[in-house]
């Protein structure tokens, strides 16, 4: 009978979350939203005003203007001998660049770009880059060396660094810190945003069911620590739900759309990265990247690192929502709640804080403590994943996490039992704890 | 038979006591009235009986065994400040509740349409309860209350923020539920409804039962050798002929007709001879109409046994 009725209050608070909009909306849209974000410079940049702005130029070297090279975005016009005062007076152009005379001599020459009208920091870049090419190559000349271009692209050099974990033999695991700095940070974030949200979401409710009193009618039918535990399992599945659908659907973007995304050379690069291959890779200068996409690209390793976060939010969210179920219990509206949520919203603070301690150090003593102690070890943990930690450690981790969440659940009911019959006052600490003691 | 015995029970909170060895006994297929004060402790000894808090002594005996958790499936609770929820829709919601009660989803289904049918409300199925008005959740909440048909009803102040047509519809349904067997327990402070439904009362107050027994015994008893007479005639008349034979009158006001009443107390008792006396002597003074006993209402009895009580303290 009484498991069957834990049933009926899950299903409750799993379907009256779940069949919300706001819950479908923001579970569909939240990926496509991030992906829109991490394509959106690329976009910019697509779509970016590409007028062509003309720049009259004044040289007073003599030896510039005429090696300067015209771009899509920069037409140079050399104005000859007039003085600035007459070029200035030019306002059909973009701009006005005045070259000193010692421009080759100076250790830092000033040009000076007179506009009529705004300019984009790409002019701005394009001017100055060209210009500092043109003073290099020119006093490289100065010394007079033989084959000095074939030198320079002899002396050029592009290293990369791809990590291969020598104490496993699958080389696919193989992340660079980098990238699992990147995920490890980025999972313990997720994790602090779904515990804190999921939490407050269980203290809210239990606080308006304390406040429009269903919970006297409801408490009739069901034991107070069973309505607590639905409610939190309930929530639970829900916080579930999301990350499985975000974890599919983030999979299924990384097959399917990012490769369709990405030009087809880039692709060809992830693929020999892949193959284990770097050579074959065509453009090294982007090999970092190329070897992230290649890891993102991996639909086992986004599912295996989605499904560990789970169990981990899982565990964490029992614990930390126990604390919010009590603290709710024990108030009569949000405002008096603050106090006592600290209880649960500092040790998630903290869990990020020794998260990103964890993902500079991974193997460090800060983070193996805080990756094992229950209320930070959620965050700490799936910060330290990406980095292919001993899996007892992983086990030890989650077994204390249990144990923590069995002792918080006991102590929760004895608050929340106790809590929900409290009205008016805010209670203070002291009166909650005697409140565990109570028979 | 009793079908809830409450013996001894006392429950004190940090700083205050609230149930001090109060003891009641609820014979089934009655209306049970519990009244009180508020703060008396009425909330508390519901709260035990539903098996929400725990007596720090005493027990109570639900079918003449000791209480258990399942016992409480056969109690249906009206709480006085109502609870639903909010952002769930009315006809989902009723069926939640009854299915915690161990209704099937099919039968709670069933049932509930046909209360929604007679309550004529069938059309909010679909609405969300914070679309309703109070009155409106309040007949839902009544619905879900005796849904599952409790042997025990504890109904606590149903009445209030009904209109007197909705009030009277659920009077009739708690009559209802009455003669079809199951027993209520009726909280509440108004006191002409008490004397309407309820067949026995227990009077709470700072905590301890002080007044437990039959609604007709009790205002029948309340006011001893006290008569009503009703006559046409000087009321002052009457009361010097009745001087020697009665004392501490009361003028009342008319009746219907028109004719005065008084009300007195006889002096002698309520033997035989001094009842003939008194209405022999008014007869003569004017022309009597009605001799009868004095019957109280409740509010007197609450009162005047709340206020001794209190002096006595």
């Amino acid at each position: 009978m009484a498991k069957s009725k834990i049933g009926i209050v899950i299903e409750r608070e799993y379907l009256e979350r779940v069949k919300k909009k706001s819950f479908i909306f923001t579970t569909l849209l939240m990926p496509l939203l991030m992906l829109l974000l991490m394509a959106l410079p690329a976009l910019l940049v697509a779509f970016v005003d590409k007028s062509e702005t003309t720049v009259l130029v004044v040289d007073n070297s003599k030896r510039v203007a005429p090696l300067l090279e015209n771009s899509a975005e920069v037409k140079f016009e050399i104005a000859g001998d007039i003085t600035v005062d007459s070029a200035l007076r030019r306002t059909d152009v973009g701009a006005v660049l005045i070259v000193p005379e010692n421009v080759f001599d100076a250790k830092r020459a000033n040009l000076k770009l007179y506009t009529n009208g705004p300019t984009s920091i790409i002019t701005e870049g394009h001017i100055t880059g060209q210009v500092n090419k043109l003073v290099e190559q020119e006093r490289l000349h100065h010394y007079d060396i033989a084959d000095l271009d074939k030198i320079m692209a002899e002396v050029e050099s592009n290293v990369s660094l791809s990590t291969l974990r020598n104490d496993s033999d699958d080389e696919e695991e193989a992340l660079s810190s980098g990238l699992s700095y990147a995920i490890g940070i980025g999972m313990s974030f997720v994790l602090y945003m779904f515990l804190l949200i999921y939490g407050q979401m269980v203290m809210t409710s239990i606080i308006e069911e304390k406040g429009n009193r269903v919970l006297e009618v409801v408490v009739t039918s069901v034991k107070p620590a069973q309505l607590m535990m639905g409610k939190i399992i309930g929530v639970a599945l829900v916080a579930v739900t999301q990350m499985v659908l975000w974890g599919a659907l983030l999979a299924a973007m990384s097959a399917y759309l990012l490769p369709a995304m990405l030009p087809a050379d880039a692709m060809a690069d992830i693929a020999a990265v892949q193959a284990g291959n770097i050579d074959g890779v065509s453009d090294q200068g982007s090999i970092e990247i190329i070897q992230a996409m290649a890891s993102l690209t991996q639909v086992g390793n986004i599912l295996s690192l989605v499904g560990l976060m789970t169990i981990f939010l899982v565990l964490g969210f029992l614990i930390y929502s126990s604390i919010f179920a009590a603290v709710g219990s024990a108030v009569d509206n949000i405002q008096d709640a603050s106090q006592l949520t600290s209880f649960a919203v500092f040790p998630i603070i903290f869990g990020l804080i020794f998260a990103m301690v964890a993902a500079s150090d991974p193997m460090g003593p800060v983070a193996f403590w805080a990756s094992i102690f229950p209320l930070t070890s959620p965050m700490v943990m799936v910060a330290r994943i990406p980095f292919g930690i001993p899996g007892w450690e992983i086990w030890l981790s989650l077994g204390l996490l249990v144990l923590g969440f069995i002792g918080m659940v006991w102590v929760a009911g004895k608050i929340y039992r106790v809590g929900i019959f409290m009205y008016g006052k805010k209670p203070s600490i002291k009166e909650v704890v005697r409140w565990i003691r109570y028979k | 038979m009793d079908i809830l015995q409450v013996e001894n029970v006392c429950k004190a909170y940090s700083g205050h006591i609230a149930l001090d060895n109060v003891s009641l006994s609820v014979p089934e297929g009655r209306v049970y009235g519990l009244l009180g004060p508020n703060g008396a402790g009425k909330t508390t000894l519901i709260r035990i009986i539903n098996h929400i808090t725990a007596p720090d002594s005493g027990q109570v005996l639900f079918d003449g065994h000791r209480m258990t958790q399942n016992d409480v499936e056969h109690i249906g609770y009206l709480p006085e400040e109502r609870g639903l929820y909010k952002k769930m829709k009315v006809g989902e919601q009723a069926v939640f509740f009854a299915r915690l009660k161990g209704l099937s989803k099919a039968d709670a289904t069933r049932e509930l349409r046909k209360w929604f049918e007679k309550f004529d409300i069938l059309s909010w199925w679909d609405k969300k309860v914070e679309e309703l008005s109070k009155g409106m959740a309040q007949k839902v909440q009544f619905i879900v209350t005796v849904l599952h048909r409790p042997k025990l009803l504890i109904f606590d102040e149903p009445f209030s923020g009904f209109d007197p047509i909705n009030a009277n519809l659920l009077k009739e349904e708690i009559m209802k539920l009455r003669a079809e067997g199951s027993t209520v327990i009726f909280s509440t402070h108004n006191m002409s409804s008490v004397e309407e439904i309820c067949d026995n009362i227990t009077l709470i107050n700072n905590s301890r039962n002080i007044l437990s027994g039959n609604v007709e015994d009790l205002r029948r008893h309340f006011f001893a050798d006290r008569y009503d007479l009703t006559f046409t005639g000087d009321p002052r008349e009457l009361m010097l002929r009745l001087e020697p034979v009665a004392d501490s009158f009361k003028l009342l006001d008319p009746d219907g007709r028109g004719r005065n009443r008084i009300s007195l107390h006889v002096t002698a008792g309520s033997t035989p001879e001094a009842l003939r006396r008194v209405v022999a002597e008014a007869n003569d003074a004017v022309a009597l109409v009605g001799f009868a006993e004095s019957i109280a209402s409740m509010n007197d009895i609450f009162i005047r046994a709340v206020e001794e009580d209190s002096a006595n303290r």
